[in-house]
């Protein structure tokens, strides 16, 4: 930290200390999740029947398997960005804070995957 | 120079909720944080078991089905649509104001009152899409 200029003597008091990366991701991923989520919705309405086949059927199409993946990389980054300030907020202790977040890191990738797993299994039609 | 501790004990500390008046932009706030982690927390796992459900069969799938068609899955369905529609909302009067605009205080107060209500009017048309249409 830095006591000449204005800006050296604010940098890293931030919670997170740091700022602009995480923010622009965050906007970049809510813009992904804005589009993506909207086209999931739409989809919901116009498929009138949700029953297994039907379902399969339609996300087993190249452009839903390929959406439905790359909402599922924004909505998990998304809410992992999210998550991540509302540990910085609220989880003040260094050693908690720290498992928290790792936690939190495990648990999108791990949902990601899994999901993403299940999207391909889907759309190349195993089982 | 100024050590770490000392800077940060001179930090002005700001009045907190026990001391403002509330008003509806503390209000969309606070929602955007609690549909935000709402969706996050329970809306994920539910499309994570969704996608798991259908790509492990038509009994995985049916066993989804009865849970989410149930009283209580409905609650949850809906409780998670209108997260989505309200954090929609408040996300994007978020982006306006990213760009500097809608600070002023009628300004601000009215896209405070309207994203909420707006959420709401969306989620009803959702559902309304689903069920009638």
């Amino acid at each position: 930290m830095g006591n000449g200029t204005s800006i050296g003597r604010v940098r890293g008091l931030g919670p997170a200390h740091h700022g602009a990366h995480h923010w622009l991701l965050q906007r970049f991923t809510a813009v992904g999740n804005l589009l993506l989520v909207l086209w999931f919705v739409a989809s919901l309405v116009m498929m009138q029947d949700l029953g297994y086949a039907a379902v399969r059927e339609w996300l087993s199409k190249p452009l839903s398997a390929t959406a439905m993946a790359l909402l599922l990389v924004s909505t998990f980054w998304h809410a992992r960005l999210g998550l991540q300030v509302l540990v910085e907020d609220y989880v003040h202790t260094p050693g908690n804070k720290f498992a928290a977040l790792l936690l939190l890191n495990f648990a999108a990738l791990g949902g990601a995957a899994f999901s993403i797993f299940c999207v391909v299994r889907i759309a190349l039609g195993a089982a | 120079m100024h050590n770490r501790k000392t800077h940060m004990a001179e930090r002005p500390l700001s009045p907190h909720l026990s001391i403002w008046k509330w008003g509806p932009h503390m209000l969309v706030s606070i929602l955007h944080r609690v549909t935000g982690d709402g969706l996050a927390l329970v809306g994920l796992g539910v499309l994570v078991w969704w996608l798991g459900a259908i790509a492990s069969g038509p009994d995985a799938y049916a066993t989804f089905s009865d849970i989410m068609t149930s009283p209580l899955g409905y609650i949850v369905l809906v409780g998670l649509s209108w997260s989505f529609f309200s954090h929609m909302c408040s996300g994007l009067r978020h982006f306006v104001m990213d760009l500097g605009a809608g600070y002023e205080l009628d300004t601000n107060r009215i896209w405070s009152i309207a994203s909420p209500i707006l959420g709401i009017v969306l989620t009803a048309g959702f559902w309304a899409l689903v069920l009638y249409a």
